[in-house]
């Protein structure tokens, strides 16, 4: 039951970014070509609504279901690892269409090629793991 | 109210529906005393299949992120959900500009489907598919965890929460979509198509 709760949200997030169309490479294709809003108003609410749970959890101190202070860790400062790992990022995102969470839930709509792209994700992380010593972070 | 509800289990859903469902989802995470980050879980697959032993970025308590495998299992189920039950199918009604900058690449039939069949059925699989898909797949998890997160860590939690730079990786997210867009996609696409 202590991990249930999280595949009901799993349930959940995965019908709304599907019946969304978040996870089609087309809605991506289209966000960067800025020739809809679509992906911006799903964006742009859900960062707008975001901002205001997050202050409202600092605000109100309140407590997670386990009973401990809800916290946020604050990412350290830097810049180019920040916009250099997000440019890979987007290079990746634009290509395949699909971020991580779109992934899975492609898997299930039964699109099974995505595999060879969850598969180089995968393979991706771990060229990170091992190169990360030597790249400027 | 019947026609409401019918129309959000069979039709697609508008940005106004989504937006707020993809804030719920982060309020229930934070709720539950976890940060939402979906390539976490990546991470957490390199830990629990030994990259320990390459890296010692791999090197701990995969376990903790147990709650994350969970969560994306759902995610797979709700994808299987609203395809069989809720219609979640078929064409893409994408802009007509979107689809003629397609045709214009050698896409045949853009948006009558999720994802491009050229790219992503069976049927096309070969040398070139095979490695688009798989070079497109290394660059968003080598980038993802580069960067700190992907789309759910710093466009929506991290820029949720003020963070300075998670703007600064959302603008680097813009800088490689847009390059890929205009500069690289029309190049691989006359290979690839």
């Amino acid at each position: 039951m202590k991990l249930f709760k999280f595949f009901l949200v799993g349930i959940f997030f995965g019908i709304a970014l599907s019946k969304g169309e978040v996870v089609s490479w087309f809605r991506i294709y289209e966000m960067f070509r800025f020739d809809a809003f679509h992906m911006y108003g799903i964006i742009g609410s859900a960062v707008v609504l975001g901002a205001l749970i997050t202050w409202f959890i600092k605000r109100t101190s309140m407590k997670s279901v386990e009973g401990s202070l809800i916290k946020f860790t604050p990412k350290k400062f830097s810049i180019p690892r920040y916009l250099v790992g997000g440019t890979f990022f987007g290079l990746g995102w634009a290509m395949v269409g699909a971020c991580p969470g779109p992934m899975y839930i492609l898997v299930g709509k039964g699109f099974f090629t995505i595999f060879i792209v969850i598969i180089g994700a995968i393979i991706g992380t771990m060229i990170y793991g091992v190169l990360r010593p030597k790249l400027p972070h | 109210m019947t026609e409401f509800i019918n129309s959000v289990i069979y039709e697609p859903w508008p940005w106004y529906l989504v937006g707020p469902a993809i804030a719920i989802t982060l309020f229930l995470l934070l709720y539950f005393g976890r940060e939402f980050g979906v390539s976490a879980s990546l991470r957490a697959t390199c830990a629990a299949i030994g990259g320990g032993k390459i890296s010692s970025f791999f090197d701990f308590d995969w376990k903790s992120q147990k709650w994350n495998f969970v969560f994306v299992f759902g995610t797979v189920v709700g994808g299987t959900v609203s395809s069989l039950f809720m219609n979640s199918k078929g064409a893409v009604d994408i802009a007509e500009s979107t689809k003629e900058a397609l045709i214009g690449m050698g896409m045949t039939n853009p948006g009558s489907d999720y994802l491009p069949t050229q790219l992503f059925t069976y049927e096309n699989l070969g040398i070139g598919t095979i490695l688009f898909l798989l070079i497109g797949g290394v660059l968003v998890g080598f980038g993802a965890r580069y960067a700190g997160g992907c789309t759910s860590g710093h466009a929506i939690s991290g820029l949720s929460n003020l963070q300075l730079p998670s703007l600064i990786a959302v603008i680097g997210f813009f800088i490689g979509g847009l390059t890929m867009t205009y500069f690289l996609l029309p190049v691989i696409f006359s290979w690839v198509l």
